[in-house]
């Protein structure tokens, strides 16, 4: 059985291409999507058996190839695409993910959800119409999600005679409106996929074309970089502790690398440390890397919880008050300034409101225009002030700590996609105030007023924990006498482990009566 | 500098696997009460690997639910005991047993209101009596067409019901939990996997499945160029002992075995690599109309 191990290894080896589609409705993107499924031999006899039974049927032709990726019922009955489609195929060469998204205007927060996730995308543009209104809306929608790597294909080459004019003044349209994006590369390759023209195999029709065929093109393009491996960034996602025995913060590295032994720092509370262990099933590591999900220790106990970061000491975050992004709003309730939305980021749920839009910009040319208030697909810079800090990068050098999406409270909808382009910092200490540990005394014949105060605290969210002589006598201090250098010094250590650990004391005895 | 950037790379896998963990973890992180659908195939194997991967070294926060029709395969039942008991998972299992005591079953009713009684109402009713917010499920997008369209944090409202058409937009790996109280979410850890990469990782990790889904000589019927196994003398004449294996595995009634010759994991990896035909054309069950799985989808079946 070597041969096949080696196989599976090999197969394990090759690397991954996740890639978006766009363009607008009708431009033919899931018969492309079928034809390259189709030609590359990854459609499965009996799906495909089924596919031409239905062409047949309903369609009155041979293989309609949009019926491979438009799945639900309503897209066949109505011949769009509704949602995104993700479509897995591979090639000795490559694998590949394709997010196969919607071109109708209704539903392009679905083509921004394919395109989040995708390191290329593939914009049709059907040749008889050129670039539309759509085309533009979704290059501008892939570049500000980062996308740096596009592929034009111009489809329908044999409903314009396979003309090379047409072809050309597609491109220059496209080139002028992309002057100022910052793509990386743009490639353009006319093609037919009704006829599969350029598609998998070179087209006789077009011997001008003297460029890549588009699965060619899709196997080798490189599209690596882009991946941060400096800024080591590690929201806390969930604690995971079990008595005394273990205490680790999982999470999936958001960028860099993190080595056992390495100094770190945890925000909010400011406080250092070192990685202990990098703890995983298969055992320790000596290093971990985005985007690995891993569990960290650290060699000092403190209280670290859900939504706290942990970075190197000098190459922190910032701690974000308020900022600028852009944003993709994706709700049929348009927004609202002076709202209280939910603002998911990283692993943390915190609330803002939009202060004000400072430009919306008009997806047929990418101008800049005033607005006061952004609405369904509408795409724009805004201000948001933030009621707790969060802990952020600008999203052109951090994607994952650089955005953000915006959540609805009353109707738990997904309003919005946003990108930070700007932020105001607010201090260390001031983003540390809330959490900072403190002991409150009350002399012992007050005890009522101290539990009081800690079932307060309690119920605010406060850590804390409740100490009077009673616990201190049946553990810490049995037997040692209240007036004693040796009880005093005792609760003084306690409270110091315990506030450094970020927990609050609320303390009742009678060794500081005369004291306090 | 290449060098570098090339020590710092994962494989295929392990991309998918910290993936899947990440999306683990939020769920335990963010919901008062998950559940994670086990239903003994091999993506409950790896689903569950996962889940004890993303926790370890403490035991898997949640509990495994088993929605039984009570016509899986008897090698299903006794892995099922097995493989939780071994890991130290815990599990539930409900059944819909009014319904099995009415006698439904594919050959009496049929296969649609069969799955409706059985899966479908047996699922949400076991959903509706846990008070469950969220419940994984080991569905991949590469199964079936409807779920190549479902997005990793699935809304489902009171009913448990799926809207295709109004999906929540998900963008990069931050996910939406709000929901009101009764509403639920479905989620889908491996939705990137494919079904050569679940075999691949099972070689890789070592991980135990039903020995079903391995070539064996096994007494079967052949219904529709299917291979519809025997477990009592009913059939005894047509039966004959064919090798084969399972690629899917549901109800004993509703799925057939492929001729193979697979017998370990690496011959079933070369099979996968070579595959004509989808893992589900054995399943009667999403044949049995048009839009099959779409339509339970939007009923609550997952």
């Amino acid at each position: 059985m070597k041969g096949s191990e080696s196989l599976i290894e090999q197969n394990q080896n090759i690397d991954l291409l996740r890639f978006a589609t766009a363009g607008s409705v009708d431009d033919g993107k899931s018969t492309l999507i079928g034809r390259l499924l189709y030609d590359s031999k990854s459609i499965f006899e009996d799906q495909l058996n089924s596919i031409k039974n239905y062409s047949k049927a309903h369609r009155d032709q041979d293989i309609d190839y949009s019926l491979v990726t438009d799945g639900l019922k309503s897209e066949r009955e109505q011949g769009i695409t509704i949602d995104v489609a993700y479509r897995f195929y591979s090639t000795p060469k490559r694998r590949f993910i394709i997010a196969d998204t919607p071109g109708h205007e209704q539903y392009t927060r679905n083509m921004a959800t394919g395109a989040s996730n995708a390191s290329l995308a593939l914009i049709l543009i059907d040749a008889r119409n050129g670039v539309m209104t759509q085309t533009r809306r979704h290059t501008f929608i892939s570049s500000l999600l980062g996308i740096r790597h596009f592929v034009v294909a111009v489809n329908k080459m044999d409903l314009v005679d396979y003309s090379e004019e047409v072809f050309d003044s597609i491109v220059n349209e496209y080139n002028t409106f992309t002057d100022k994006l910052s793509a990386e590369s743009i490639y353009f390759i006319p093609l037919s996929a009704l006829k599969g023209d350029n598609v998998i195999e070179r087209s006789d029709n077009m011997p001008w074309y003297q460029g890549s065929t588009l699965l060619d093109y899709l196997e080798n393009v490189n599209v690596s970089g882009g991946r941060n491996l400096i800024d080591f960034r590690f929201p806390v996602q969930y604690v995971n502790w079990s008595g005394n025995d273990f205490r680790g913060y999982c999470g999936t590295i958001s960028s860099g690398v993190i080595r056992k032994g390495e100094k770190v720092r945890v925000l909010p509370s400011g406080k250092t440390s070192e990685i202990s262990r990098i703890v995983t099933y298969e055992g320790d590591l000596d290093y971990a890397f985005a985007p690995m999900a891993v569990t960290l220790c650290l060699k000092d106990d403190i209280d670290i919880s859900r939504s706290d970061v942990i970075a190197r000491a000098h190459n922190l975050p910032a701690i974000v008050g308020s900022m600028e992004a852009n944003l993709v709003w994706m709700d049929a309730e348009p927004m609202e300034i002076g709202k209280d939305y939910l603002i998911k980021h990283t692993t943390n749920t915190i609330k803002g409101q939009f202060t004000e839009v400072v430009y919306m910009f008009d997806p047929e040319d990418i101008h800049r225009k005033p607005a006061d208030f952004l609405k369904l697909n509408d795409i724009g810079k805004v201000s948001i002030e933030l009621k707790t800090p969060i802990f952020a990068d600008i999203y052109s050098e951090n994607k994952s700590t650089g955005s953000f999406i915006i959540i609805d409270p009353h109707t738990n909808q997904t309003a919005a996609a946003g990108m930070i382009s700007k932020y105001k910092q607010v201090s260390p200490d001031k983003a540390c105030e809330s959490v900072k540990a403190r002991v409150i005394r009350y002399p012992g014949d007050k005890k009522a007023e101290a539990q009081a105060n800690y079932d307060r605290l309690s119920m605010q969210g406060t850590h804390c924990i409740y100490v009077d002589d009673d616990v201190l006598f049946e553990g810490l201090c049995k037997g040692v006498p209240v007036d004693s250098e040796k009880y005093s010094n005792t609760i003084e250590n306690l409270c110091n482990i315990v506030t450094r650990s970020g927990v609050s004391v609320v303390l009742c005895s009678e060794c500081f009566n005369d004291r306090s | 500098m290449a060098s570098e950037e090339e020590s710092y790379r994962l494989s295929n896998l392990k991309t998918l696997e910290a993936e899947s963990i990440g999306i683990i973890r939020e769920v335990a992180a963010e919901f008062e009460n998950p559940v994670m659908l086990y239903s003994v195939g091999k993506d409950s194997s790896v689903m569950a690997h996962l889940a004890i991967k993303a926790f370890y070294p403490k035991k898997v926060p949640f509990p495994l639910l088993h929605v039984d029709t009570g016509y899986k395969f008897p090698e299903m039942y006794e892995f099922r005991d097995y493989y939780t008991k071994e890991n130290n998972l815990y599990l539930k299992v409900h059944r819909n047993e009014e319904a099995l005591r009415k006698g439904i079953n594919p050959l009496f009713v049929g296969t649609v209101k069969c799955c409706a009684e059985l899966k479908t109402k047996a699922l949400l009713d076991a959903l509706n009596e846990g008070g469950y917010d969220a419940a994984f499920g080991g569905a991949r997008r590469d199964e079936e067409k409807s779920r190549a369209k479902e997005r990793i944090f699935s809304f489902r409202d009171k009913h448990g019901q799926w809207n295709p058409k109004d999906q929540k937009p998900e963008l990069w790996n931050l996910f939406n939990s709000k929901i009101d109280p009764g509403e639920s979410i479905r989620v889908f850890p491996l939705s990137n996997w494919t079904e050569l990469d679940i075999w691949t990782y099972i070689y890789h990790e070592n991980i135990e499945t039903v020995p079903l889904y391995f070539a064996n000589k096994r007494k079967v019927i052949e219904k529709n160029g299917r291979l519809i196994p025997v477990y009592t003398d009913e059939h005894e004449e047509e039966a004959k002992e064919v090798m084969c294996r399972f690629r899917t595995l549901g109800c004993h009634y509703c799925t057939g075995a492929v001729r193979s010759e697979a017998d370990t994991m690496p011959k079933i990896i070369e099979e996968m690599m070579v595959a004509r035909h989808s893992e589900r054309i054995t399943r009667v069950i999403d044949h049995d109309q048009d839009s099959s799985m779409e339509q339970k989808k939007r009923e609550g079946y997952f």
